[in-house]
């Protein structure tokens, strides 16, 4: 296969479909377009070593400029694409270029869900490096700081905003954090968590209002009380980049829609990869939407395999695997906790260190997920049985023998 | 023949490597990355590459000898 590749997205799923159609032997030329002007950075360590300080920004590049020369990758960095036309075969950027396609490759990812309190200033999502550079410049003012969403961004800004020696409550609307993902039991623990390290909460209520300025903040809770804040955080959630697709008559459904091989519905040679692809997922029978480091990457090898290999495509089916930095904690979730109906507790998670795994298992006593902490040698074995459909039992057996 | 680099310092044990090429990666007790061979023959390149840039923290590297 030859023409030109056109990866849209810069980030680890564009960039890793651009090094892996390379390694699978593509001879055309790969344009890799990317919105941001930065060289190509990964995201995970904005809300972790980068916000601690222990990153410093080159740490966090995926792709510089001699690699991409090496790779004979294409970079178009600092324009948004704005369109794709699938009958002309063009993507379109801000700044009125075409780019004619052999094949595209939409990797464009997902953006923060948009706060909806707006204070004059003081408030932070944190998706991109200018996020994370914005947080860290507002985190030397003085006072303490509000963290609203409790799930792993939260989590994490609470973590690191405690390292800085800073007060810090995070809030939620759900009871426990990550109680929809891993259970309202095993939520619980990670409650714990932010109170041993002395973070505040207030979970199972809301934010009215947010009000004031830098420095000045105030966060109006939905029971009447008034959190003051020099800084406020919010994470609570992400949404795909699928509005710059909207006249190309793909099909786009929170996120775009893909077949199994990860190709567009109803388009020919367009695929997509990471956090904007909503595709079939031939384990779950469902289309699904993924926003994992992981997934990312191994979507991005399989979209690559497909491309130079269309007689005979892959399935993309893999085991969901996440993880989170917390405080002392590192968490790791696989597969899909929130189907279970049963769970089991094997380990301590009160220890110092910890070394837990929470098993989760369905109706029909298959084992569906699991969520660990400090057991790596655990994790490895539950991300392979989980692969290869193993029963709740036998998991629960096999990993209460390794502990 | 290819060189296989690991930055113990860097490894997080998140074992993307061991799912993704189990014949050159494992992890110890400690959750340390192993390498189960140092040395890769040419063929094996795009998988044990592959894997290598499955790694979140960039822990390893792969280079010509
Ligand atoms: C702070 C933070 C911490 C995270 N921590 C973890 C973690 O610990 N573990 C984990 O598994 N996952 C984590 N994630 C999620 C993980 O980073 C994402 O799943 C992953 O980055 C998805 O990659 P992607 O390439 O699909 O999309 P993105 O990373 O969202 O990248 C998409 C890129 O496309 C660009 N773009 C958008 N629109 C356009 C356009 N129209 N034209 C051109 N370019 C465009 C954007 O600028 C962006 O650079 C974290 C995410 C964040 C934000
Ligand atoms: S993927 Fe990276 S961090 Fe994980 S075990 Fe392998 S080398 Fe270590």
């Amino acid at each position: 296969m030859n023409g030109t590749a056109v990866v849209v997205g810069a980030s680890v799923g564009g960039v890793r479909t651009a090094q892996a159609l390379r390694r699978e032997g593509w001879q055309g030329r790969i344009t890799l377009v990317g919105a941001e002007s930065h060289l190509p950075y990964d995201k995970p360590p904005l809300s972790k070593q980068l916000l601690a300080g222990t990153w410093d920004v080159p740490r966090t590049r995926l792709l510089d400029e001699d690699a991409a020369k090496r790779d004979d990758i294409e970079l178009r960095l600092g324009r948004p694409a704005v369109g794709l036309d699938p009958a002309d075969r063009e993507v379109r950027l801000a700044d009125g270029a075409a780019l004619p396609y052999g094949v595209a490759v939409l990797a464009t990812g997902s953006a923060a869900r948009p706060s909806p309190w707006r204070p004059r200033s003081g408030l932070h999502l944190l998706r991109g490096l200018d996020d994370a550079a914005a947080l860290r410049r507002d985190l030397r003012r003085p006072g303490p700081v509000v963290v609203v969403g409790g799930g792993f961004i939260g989590a994490e800004v609470a973590a690191g905003v405690r390292a800085l020696g800073k007060a810090v409550t995070v809030v939620d609307p759900a009871p426990v954090p990550m109680g929809r993902v891993m259970g309202e039991e095993v939520g619980r623990l990670f409650t714990g968590l932010h109170h041993r390290h002395g973070t505040a909460t207030a979970f199972g209520v809301g934010v009215a209002e947010v009000t004031g300025e830098a420095g000045s903040l105030e966060v109006r809770l939905t029971d009447g009380r008034v959190l003051p804040a020099a800084t406020v955080v919010v994470g609570i959630g992400a949404v795909p980049n699928d509005a710059w697709l909207r006249d190309s008559g793909l099909p786009v459904e929170d996120g775009v829609l893909c077949d199994a091989a990860c190709r567009v519905i109803g388009v020919e040679d367009v695929y997509a990869v990471g956090d904007v692809a909503r595709w079939h997922h031939p384990g779950h029978g469902r289309r699904v939407r993924v926003e994992h480091w992981t997934n990312a990457v191994e979507q991005a090898s399989c979209a690559a395999y497909n491309i130079v290999h269309p007689d005979t495509p892959r399935d993309h089916a893999p085991v969901e695997y996440v993880w989170s930095d917390q405080y002392d904690w590192k968490a790791q979730i696989i597969g899909r906790p929130d189907t279970a109906s049963t769970h089991r507790l094997i380990g301590d998670p009160h220890a110092v260190p910890a070394r837990f795994a929470a098993l989760y298992g369905d109706d029909e006593g298959r084992l569906t997920g699991a969520v660990l902490v400090g057991w790596p040698k655990a994790t490895l074995r539950i991300r392979r049985m989980a692969a290869q459909g193993t029963a709740f039992t036998t998991a629960v057996e096999e990993i209460g023998a390794m502990e | 023949m290819l060189g296989l680099i690991a930055d113990l310092n860097a490894c997080q044990g998140y074992a993307n490597c061991v799912i993704a090429a189990p014949d050159t990666y494992d992890i110890d007790d400690d959750g340390l990355v192993v390498l189960l061979r140092a040395r890769i023959p040419g063929e094996d390149r795009a998988r044990v590459e592959e894997a290598a840039r499955s790694c979140p923290v960039s822990a390893l590297t792969i280079e010509e000898r």
